[in-house]
């Protein structure tokens, strides 16, 4: 009887052994070990055994099944392992296909970069942004910006003027133009807006001109500031913040003479250059963007003239307590600068391949 | 304005190099265009030489071969074409090895199998005049050898300026000289016109008169020269004229010029004899009155055109250029010197409808002070009598006189410091305003000035003063500040809302386009629209003659671009202002957003080769992303929101009631016009200025207690929308709904029946307060059930 039971777990243990897959390996623990199989069969006989035999047997039996079982599972751990690294294999791709794509961020247009990076170191210098009206009168454009009524700009060679068009407010009585510089907004807000005042004013401003470096419509920030104390070298040191933000933190300013009607003094400000070393390139030859000279133009600027403050004195505005400067520059001429840019018809031919590598 | 340098130095010649003074002129209020040079480069091999013989050279008919002398005992042999070269001629020479004006090096030659070593030159190889006849003679006796560049000018630096129209003092060679001296300290001649050979008092033998009036033409002067012998000009005059950019033609055309280069002021020379009925007459012009120009041409007037006019019509348009028929000539013997101020602008205007823009007109067209008129012809006066053996009549016939006497103007010092943020002391700001020609006397508080009449219209008050010091004194070594103020930056809500929307828009895959503000005339028709429009009355071009009224016009311009540079797929925005006749305001035109998408709705990929088109509801997507991302409550409302769009597949964009735009496909007739189809062309566009951004949001408990999920399948008869059907079951489950979406539609009249659909929605069902239990949702589903059936005939599909 016991030498049965010992044939059996033998055989049994052997097949266990020799099994190669959960699915074989779940039909021998049902021959082995279900209710049909020998082993069992036999314990369940045990009671009918002489006492004295019971006993063996049945610790017999026992073991047997224990051995089985314990057989069993570590068989099922093996070919469970085995089954599960055949699937990782199977699951092999070719990982160096493209990739499902997550939607594509698109982009800003350069313009709108630009414009915000220059707003946002203006607002880090405490300017408010003041926006105002692209279709202007002759008074706010020339006349409050003190333009000699006979000032070439104002001619229509130089300035868009729009057909008759009835209805306009009282406000913007007379002649209505595009505004050719986003100045006429220095007088808006003063009026609105007592001193003192620091703001800039981004915006879309128009000039009949049409070349590579000249677009009929194009983009200028103007800024002003108004107080009791603000002087020349203010003016300096707020653009020379400017700059090294826009530029790099080595960049030097320099402040040239100039005139414009509504600064008093008038000045060109050029920034040191960023894309040479003296003037000449790695190869040794001449900077194409400072033209050699080390210095690159970049905006005009100057003290509020007298007789703009004129205009506001209804507001608070005194010309002999307040005083103050405002300067003006291109969105697109920063861009070109910056990028590298050579024309700027560019900007405006919105051709994907373009705006997007920016 | 070219300021030739060895010119220049006659009245100030600072010790600097070209290159450093136009930088001194930079930093100092001029500007320096660039620095040219005119004429031979380096006067090395340029020398005097003396034709000892000038034979015909034996193998050609039309060559002579010389011998000439130049200095060292050696005579060269030069073969030269000239037909006037003869022996006992003193001339130029080039040897061999000197650059010529062109850039070519000279050599040795063989002409025709003679040597020739080096060249006799005409004036025009030398740049001096356009004559190349014959070779130039040179004047006066200098010695063989002596370099020719000590006889006359060869070449020399040419600052080219740009001058500001502040600065109509400084289209003169002289006032150019006064600010070099004033930004370098070097010494100022006196002026050339200081001491006048002519005189004034009333002038006989000519008859003039202004009936246009002091505001056209503020001074009108004029003298008579008799005797004048018209001629070439001498070699050193041609050679000024042409390094400051003008053709030498004789010397009484000549001395006009050198002296409007000199002292700014235009000139015209009348030949008198020519001047019918000896008389003038300064007026306005009729319109389609005909002159016939200096440079030969017909030219058509109106009344905003002065003219003067003699005893026949017309003989010149004032200020601009003179006429053909009292032109000086060869025969011409007594000139009429006429030398006066015009209205700036009025010139200005002229010389861009003529297309004429003469040296004369550009410095007229500035608005001159009518002090220069005298100064011209002082200095004509004593040129006329040098260069052409003239003899000046008496007098100076003057219409109009000086203009006001100059301002007086207080200068403080404390002002000076308070504006530009650095001390200048007294003596500093006198000696700057010395220099530049105006008078100063000490003050208690800082200098009396008087400004000279150049300046008049320039500098009238005290903040002009202060600027001549900033520049001249003050910009170089200016510190740099920061305003002393607390402020506080931001940007408006407005500014924020457009920000926001802009990097939704990018963020969900669109690129930003920037459009023109313009719009040809027929494009509200390409658009079915009837939005009047504000029109230009001077546009560069037709295609640009008025302001867009939407911005469907430019974005679907750009799309066009890019589908014809080969994009299949396009997915962009633009945010702009649009332009209304009634909206004409103080405060900023509308800023509104508008998106196309057009091809694939997404990327294709291997994966998804194929994606579908975007269509309408890629342009709700857009509309979702903006709207929902700015946090704003939107509806959506069935309709054909413009002619533009496609007449089914279109919805107007409500917030609150009011409509702020559209979401659609874009009318497949109107998408072919601008080349894009057949594909659908989806469209959402939004006016920004309609919209705001939310309140500040108060918290709500949405986590403590669990959902509960419902989902329901209606069957509906397919004239009920799903926005209908959502807002049936709203009404009727109440508060505890959550959110109800539609996850499926389907169709199958076999099964569900002809015309009707099934819609699947989600619900969830939710209290703030507790834990929703089984059965109160079921009651909520029986509700939302019968008002179904009952409202829209709709049923459960099981």
């Amino acid at each position: 009887m016991i030498d049965a039971i010992t044939e059996l777990r033998d055989a049994g243990l052997a097949r266990i052994a020799a099994a190669q897959t959960s699915a074989e390996l779940e039909q021998l623990r049902i021959a082995l070990l279900g209710r049909k199989a020998e082993l069992p069969n036999l314990l369940r006989g045990v009671a009918e055994l002489p006492p004295e035999q019971r006993g063996p047997v049945g610790r017999a039996a026992n073991e047997a099944r224990g051995a089985l079982e314990a057989a069993l599972e570590t068989a099922g751990a093996r070919i469970a392992a085995a089954e599960l690294e055949a699937r990782l294999l199977s699951d092999r791709i070719d990982i160096t296909l493209p990739a499902d794509p997550l939607p594509r961020p698109g982009r800003l247009h350069l313009l709108t970069q630009v414009r915000r990076e220059i707003e946002d170191v203006f607002i880090g210098l405490g300017f408010r942004i003041e926006e105002g009206p692209e279709i202007e009168s002759v008074y706010f454009n020339f006349d409050a910006l003190n333009h000699d009524p006979t000032h070439p700009a104002r001619l229509e060679s130089d300035t868009f003027y729009l057909s008759e068009l009835p209805g306009a407010p009282e406000e913007m009585a007379g002649r209505l133009l595009l505004r050719t510089h986003t100045s006429p907004m220095q007088v808006r807000a003063m009026l609105a807006t007592p001193p003192p005042i620091a703001i800039i004013v981004p915006g879309r401003v128009y000039r009949r001109d049409s070349d590579v470096t000249h677009t009929p419509q194009f983009h200028q920030i103007e800024g002003l500031v108004v107080a009791e104390d603000i002087t020349l070298a203010d003016l300096k040191g707020t653009l020379l913040a400017f700059s090294r933000a826009i530029f790099g933190p080595d960049r030097e300013i320099r402040l040239r003479p100039h005139f414009f009607p509504f600064t008093e003094p008038s000045v060109e400000v050029d920034v040191s250059c960023f894309n040479c070393d003296h003037g000449r390139l790695a190869d040794d030859s001449r900077c194409p963007l400072c033209k050699g000279t080390t210095w690159i133009e970049i905006l005009g600027a100057g003290m509020v003239d007298p007789n703009v403050l004129g205009h506001v004195t209804a507001n608070g505005y005194d010309p002999e307590r307040h005083q103050g400067f405002a300067f003006g520059m291109g969105i697109e001429r920063i861009a070109m600068l910056k990028h590298g840019i050579g024309d700027l018809r560019l900007l405006y031919d919105n051709d994907l391949r373009f705006l997007e590598q920016f | 304005m070219r300021v030739p340098l060895d010119w220049l130095s006659e009245y100030c010649a600072p010790a600097l190099s070209a290159t450093e003074l136009a930088a001194a002129l930079a930093l100092t209020g001029t500007e320096v265009e660039r620095v040219e040079h005119h004429g031979v480069a380096t006067p090395d091999g340029f020398v005097v030489g003396h034709v000892l013989e000038a034979t015909k050279h034996p193998d050609a008919d039309r060559l002579r071969v010389c011998v000439v002398e130049i200095g060292d005992g050696e005579p060269r042999q030069i073969v030269c074409g000239a037909p006037n070269v003869a022996a006992g001629l003193t001339v130029a020479v080039a040897q061999p090895g000197s650059v010529m004006p062109d850039g070519t090096r000279l050599k040795k030659a063989k002409l025709r199998g003679q040597e020739s070593h080096g060249m006799i030159l005409s004036e025009r190889e030398l740049a001096i005049s356009a004559e190349h006849d014959g070779i130039m003679v040179l004047p006066g006796t200098p010695a063989p050898g002596t370099p020719l560049a000590e006889v006359i000018p060869i070449g020399t630096d040419v600052l080219v300026l740009e001058i500001t129209p502040n600065r109509p003092d400084c289209l003169g060679i002289y006032g150019v000289a006064r600010e070099v001296h004033a930004a370098t300290g070097a010494p100022l001649a006196p002026e050339p016109w200081a001491e006048d050979p002519g005189s004034l008092g009333p002038l006989a033998g000519v008859e003039i008169t202004n009936a246009a009036g002091p505001e056209l033409n503020p001074r009108f002067t004029a003298r008579i020269f008799g005797g004048v012998r018209v001629g070439p000009s001498p070699i050193w005059l041609k050679a000024r004229l042409m390094a400051a950019g003008m053709r030498p033609i004789s010397n009484v055309v000549d001395i006009t010029n050198y002296v409007m280069l000199v002292t700014g002021q235009p000139m015209h020379a009348f030949d008198l004899d020519r001047v019918a009925g000896r008389r003038l007459n300064v007026r306005r012009a009729r319109a389609g009155e005909t002159v016939e120009t200096l440079d030969g041409q017909a030219r058509t007037l109106d009344p905003d055109i002065v003219l003067i006019e003699d005893a026949d019509g017309p003989t010149s348009i004032a200020g601009v250029m003179g006429g053909a028929r009292s032109e000086v000539s060869e025969t011409t013997s007594t000139v009429l010197a006429e030398v006066a101020t015009w209205n700036g602008p009025n010139i200005h205007e002229t010389a861009l409808k003529l297309a004429l823009n003469s040296e004369a007109a550009s410095r007229n067209a500035k608005g001159l002070a009518p002090e220069q008129t005298l100064w011209a012809q002082a200095l004509a006066t004593r040129m006329f009598r040098e260069l052409t053996g003239a003899t000046v009549s008496p007098g100076t016939l003057d219409l109009g006189g000086d203009g006001p006497a100059p301002a007086k103007i207080a200068l403080r010092t404390a002002r000076i410091a308070a504006l530009l943020g650095t001390e200048v002391p007294r003596e500093r700001a006198a000696e700057v305003l010395d220099a530049l020609g105006f008078t100063t006397a000490a003050t208690p508080e800082g200098l009396a000035v008087t400004v000279p009449p150049v300046r008049r219209t320039d500098v009238t008050r005290e903040v002009d003063l202060i600027e001549e010091i900033a520049r001249l004194a003050v910009l170089g070594d200016l510190p740099a500040t920061l305003p002393r103020r607390s402020g506080s930056g931001a940007l408006s809500a407005r500014q924020r809302l457009r920000r926001r929307a802009a990097d939704l828009l990018a963020g969900a895959g669109l690129s930003e386009v920037v459009g023109w503000s313009f719009a040809a005339p027929d494009q509200n028709a390409r658009l079915r629209l009837a939005d009047p429009a504000v029109t230009l009355a001077n546009p560069m071009s037709a295609d640009h003659s008025r302001l867009r009224t939407t911005l469907l016009g430019s974005v679907l311009d750009v799309a066009a671009h890019n589908r014809a540079q080969g994009a299949e797929r396009i997915a962009i925005f633009e945010m702009g202002a649009v332009y209304r006749p009634e909206r004409i305001a103080p405060r900023a035109e509308d800023v509104h957003a508008l998106a196309l998408l057009t091809g694939p709705v997404r990327t294709p990929t291997w994966r998804e080769p194929a994606p579908p088109p975007a269509d309408v509801f890629a342009a709700k997507g857009v509309a979702e992303v903006l709207l929902d991302g700015l946090g704003i409550a939107w509806e959506l409302v069935p309709g054909q929101a413009l002619a533009t769009l496609h007449p089914t597949r279109s919805a107007v964009v409500q917030v609150n009631g009011h409509r702020v735009g559209f979401l659609a496909e874009v009318h497949p007739e109107v998408a072919a016009a601008w080349d894009l189809g057949p594909g659908p062309v989806a469209v959402a566009a939004i006016n920004l200025d309609a919209l705001a951004l939310p309140e500040t949001r108060q918290a709500r408990d949405l986590t403590s207690f669990p959902s509960l999920r419902e989902d329901l399948a209606v069957v509906l008869p397919d004239t009920v929308s799903a926005a209908e059907l959502l807002a049936v079951i709203g009404a009727a489950a109440g508060p505890l709904l959550h959110s109800a979406d539609v996850f499926d539609v389907y169709r199958d009249s076999a099964r569900l029946g002809a015309g009707r659909y099934s819609v699947a929605v989600r619900l969830h069902f939710r209290a703030s307060d507790r834990t929703l239990t089984n059965e109160e949702v079921a009651v909520k589903r029986g509700r939302i059930i019968a008002a179904v059936a009952d409202q829209l005939e709709g049923t459960i599909r099981a």
